[in-house]
């Protein structure tokens, strides 16, 4: 079956670059049947990739050993679920999933816009082609993932312990389709340029993949964070790692794109600031991938150093030198078309976020690549850490979130100045209100930065439901219909514009989170006996008993030992109990004595965590096993060749062994306020993007009424 | 042996699907139904902002005046579509809807 | 304000916050930084971000504090390691570390909560797992 999936891999790196040939020819010559072969090529791809995915993916549910990639990744006792999201945790089988990804997007976009955008859709079939043949090539010639042992192994080497969590998982696939995603705005707009046709009519076609690609990963960092938050021993959810910056770096530029393509799509300016902009989000999207592969940046995550990292390099710098190049060339088509009529307007604020967002994420970039920098300029490798990265981009984030507030307030073109404070009352005041409060009751002033982004989150909240509130009610005075129905029609009417505020709304909460529980977290670690308790942020944990289990752990990773504690906590009459605990997988190191591999593979935390609208109680354990040593090493001498079944006898003994007199072990307590705020606003940013995305009853509309009866005055009356 | 095998299936079929539109020569569709689509949805999308425009006004973020004026200039820009659509929908034949 | 002058202004201001954030980013960056070195380059009296693998066999748990020591990723030049705080998941012999702290009296003692440690790469083969 291996030779089947090479074999696609084959043709369909062939095939996409048919796409390209046939793709240009045809929009150079005008030959229509030349594009609609390109268009085919790139569906006959995704067919290919798709093939190809299947046919590994089935190795993977079968665990056919024959398969290198199978016998590296997964392994008999592997569940199902993580048999199967093994395929991408793979460096072969990841590049595998990123280019059926973006040839399935591919497909939808060409097929979408089969009749439309005829100069520009050719020159974009190019484009994808050409990428998704980079992929292709990388896997043929580099990492294939459908290298065969000639000898297949009777078991294979299994998940890597600390990737068996759902979150981590279903993190790639999102992350890639937001890279994927980012690739079809850019195809457009590099056809676009290249077609002469530099007006908002690419923008329009693609704005959707746009804002799904921008929701995916963001959906995709949030998870990593997640995951980072539940799986890890450290308790945080961002550790400003180079890995995780090279996945926000192109959100934070997909943001700004997504907000000035507005303004394009209805003044006609800001065209260089567009192309510009979805060139560099395609590119760091590029780098985002490449980072994590590269190893040129030292980061718990690193994949390692690959083979693969200077073909990403000389792709991405011909990606970057193609579109200044196109862009500088095309300079004079690309004028403005208005004038930025009144600093009051929405298009200046949406100019100012995008000037926020694209020095937060030159801040990001200066921080991650800092060492290489530094090496370039003073000889040394230095680098810079979290507090750096905190400091400059609190500040920022501060005026974005300002921003986010004012900018629904605006409206096109100009804004009265008088109206101004009319439309601005009521959030300042509930803004007042929220410091007031916030002083009086709370401790809130202990961090000023925390004290200041509570309030904005205020004012930005207040900002749409006003919004909204407003109108509905201007709605009412022209139809005269029921609240809950004018509201509806409102939203219903305007998807974009009212999504977006919820977007916004939920940032706003995200930040919330984020200020709280970073500010006003209490932390702390001890070494505990049983019965022995201590204190945090008011809360009395005692540790009350030690585990150990053999199977069968919290998580359903399929550890075969974990040892562990069961803590009471109780704080003003509330009290609950929490089971952290410590999974040990075997390892099969032959340097090591038969029991002592079965402790000495990977370990990692099962945190327990008790999940709260208010706060959040986090703790972790470290068990210190080193009490066992010298009867695991005994049992070495004595059983060195014991059988299964004997051995789990072994592991039994010790583990009763150590609960029945355990040795101190090492404890960290978080308590953080407010944690899960943080993920409930990303769930709202999901809500908003999906209302904002979602096709307009317009649309619709448009296909049933006759074009000719459409005249200006009727088509203004209400609906 | 299979992965052969596979190739030349492959090629076989993905040849003939990319070959079919080359065999089928001589559709020549006008560049104008293309531009046609396009500015009926800029003509859509101006229609829009004339109707956000009056809802801000009707939300007290713009003054009668401001609003006249921002008005004006959006029905002008709505009328330059509809001569656009009316010129080019003279020169093609009604060929239906959008689809 | 005629619309040129009105042009001008608002370049002078956009370049004016430019030029104020490359400034901050680079003294901030600058001072802000510690050095990645190895066990053999570090001296004492200044921070540095240690770079290593630990050397097989040299961890200890001494009460609170975590003892090892680190070596040259090629090379023998080792140095002890005093820690306290969180320990990664993956930390065992062998594995590459980072860990900002100063040298004091020819132990490094390291900034609380600041071992990094590599995930064993999924990518290439680890020693210890086949």
């Amino acid at each position: 079956m291996a030779g089947v999936g090479s074999a696609c891999l084959f043709i369909a790196l062939l095939t996409a670059l048919y796409a390209i040939a046939a793709s240009v020819s045809g929009a150079r010559s005008g030959r229509r049947e030349w594009v609609t072969s390109g268009r085919r090529a790139i569906y006959c791809v995704a067919g290919l990739c798709v093939i190809a995915f299947g046919v590994l993916e089935s190795a993977f549910l079968r665990s056919d050993f024959s398969f290198a990639l199978v016998a590296e990744g997964s392994s008999i006792e592997t569940p199902t679920f993580y048999k199967v999201t093994a395929l991408w945790a793979t460096q072969d089988g990841s590049l595998l999933l990123w280019v059926t990804l973006l040839s399935l997007f591919s497909t939808t976009v060409l097929f979408l816009t089969r009749r439309s955008l005829r100069d520009i859709a050719p020159w974009a079939t190019a484009v994808l082609g050409g990428v998704a043949a980079f992929f292709l090539l990388l896997m043929i010639g580099w990492e294939n993932p459908f290298d065969t042992l000639a000898t297949p192994p009777a078991d294979g080497v299994g998940l890597n312990p600390l990737l068996r969590h759902p979150a981590m998982m279903i993190h790639p696939p999102m992350l890639y389709t937001g890279y994927v995603g980012f690739s079809v705005p850019f195809a457009f707009a590099i056809g676009a340029l290249v077609a002469r046709r530099p007006g908002a009519d690419w923008i329009r076609a693609t704005r959707r993949f746009a804002l799904i690609a921008w929701t995916f990963l963001g959906t995709g960092i949030m998870l990593g964070a997640l995951w980072s938050y539940t799986e890890l021993g450290w308790g945080g959810y961002w550790a400003w790692d180079p890995v995780e910056n090279a996945s926000l770096m192109p959100w934070l530029v997909g943001t700004a794109f997504l907000h000035s393509i507005m303004v394009q799509e209805k003044r006609g300016m800001l065209k260089v600031w567009n192309v510009s902009l979805i060139c560099a989000t395609f590119t760091l999207a590029l780098l985002g991938t490449f980072l994590v592969r590269s190893g040129i940046l030292d980061s718990i995550h690193a994949f390692g150093a690959s083979t693969i990292g200077v073909q990403f390099l000389v792709f991405i710098g011909l990606v970057v030198a193609l579109s200044a190049g196109l862009i500088i060339s095309r300079l004079p088509l690309l004028r403005s078309e208005a004038k930025l009529d009144s600093l009051l307007s929405r298009e200046a604020f949406f100019l100012l976020n995008n000037l926020v967002l694209v020095g937060l994420c030159l801040v990001i970039m200066w921080g991650t690549f800092f060492p290489l920098i530094s090496e370039a300029l003073t000889g040394t490798k230095a680098s810079v850490g979290p507090p750096w990265f905190d400091r400059l981009v609190t500040p920022l984030a501060l005026v974005l979130v300002l921003l986010t507030g004012i900018g629904p307030v605006l409206a096109w073109r100009r804004f009265t100045p008088a109206a101004l404070w009319r439309v601005l009352a009521v959030p300042i005041a509930a803004t007042g209100a929220a410091l007031v409060l916030l002083l009086a009751f709370t401790d809130a002033a202990d961090s000023w930065t925390s004290l200041l982004m509570f309030c904005l989150v205020a004012f930005v909240l207040t900002v749409v439901s006003q919004e909204l509130w407003r109108g509905t009610a201007a709605r009412r005075t022209m139809t005269g219909e029921s609240w809950p129905r004018a509201l509806g029609r409102l939203t219903g009417r305007n998807r974009r514009r009212y999504g977006g505020y919820l977007v916004h709304a939920g940032i706003a909460v995200l930040f919330l989170g984020v200020a709280a529980s970073s500010a006003f977290v209490d932390q702390r670690d001890v070494r505990l006996r049983p019965g022995d308790s201590f204190e945090v942020n008011g809360y009395q944990v005692t540790y009350r008993e030690p585990t150990a289990k053999l199977g069968g752990d919290s998580g359903g990773t399929g550890a075969p030992i974990s040892f562990g504690a069961v803590l009471d906590v109780r704080k003003d009459g509330k009290h609950f109990v929490l089971r952290p605990s410590r999974n040990y997988y075997s390892t099969a190191d032959p340097s090591l004595g038969t029991i002592s591999r079965l402790f000495e593979g990977e370990a990692t935390s099962e945190v327990d965590v008790r999940w709260g609208l208010t706060r959040n109680f986090w703790m972790a354990i470290r068990p210190d096993i080193g009490s066992l040593d010298k009867p695991i090493r005994e049992a070495d001498a004595k059983f060195a060749n014991a059988s299964g079944d004997v051995q789990a006898l072994i592991v039994a003994a010790l583990a009763e062994r150590y609960r029945r007199d355990p040795p101190p072990a090492a404890f960290r307590a978080i308590s953080s306020p407010f944690v899960v705020w943080i993920w409930i606003g990303g769930g709202i940013v999901v809500l908003g993007a999906l209302v904002a995305a979602w096709p307009s009853p317009e649309a619709r509309l448009r296909r049933v009424r006759s074009l000719y009866s459409a005249r200006l005055g009727q088509e203004l009356s209400r609906a | 042996m299979e992965y052969v095998l596979a190739l030349v299936v492959l090629a076989l079929l993905v040849a003939a699907v990319l070959s079919v539109p080359l065999r089928r020569r001589g559709q020549e569709e006008h560049l104008e139904e293309t531009r046609l689509a396009e500015l009926r949805a800029a003509k859509e999308a101006k229609y829009r902002e004339i109707r956000d425009a009056e809802l801000d006004h009707q939300m007290g973020k713009l003054s009668r005046d401001d609003w006249r004026a921002v008005d004006r200039d959006l029905r002008n820009e709505a009328i330059d579509i509809l001569r656009e659509l009316d010129r080019l929908e003279g020169k093609v034949p009604q060929g239906g809807m959008d689809r | 304000m005629d619309p040129s002058r009105k042009r001008k202004v608002r370049l002078v201001v956009a370049l004016t916050a430019a030029v104020l954030l490359a400034t901050a980013l680079i003294y901030t960056s600058f001072s802000a930084s510690t050095e990645a070195s190895k066990p053999s380059e570090i001296k004492p009296g200044r921070s540095y971000e240690l770079t290593g693998k630990v050397v097989n066999g040299s961890i200890r748990h001494d009460g609170d504090d975590l003892r090892f020591r680190v070596r040259d990723r090629d090379g023998t030049t080792s140095v002890p390691v005093s820690y306290t705080g969180v320990v990664p998941d993956p930390f065992r012999d062998g594995r590459e570390v980072i860990v900002s702290g100063e040298l004091e009296h020819g132990t490094f003692v390291a900034e609380r909560d600041s071992l990094v440690t590599k995930c064993p790469s999924k990518f290439t083969k680890d020693e210890q797992s086949s």
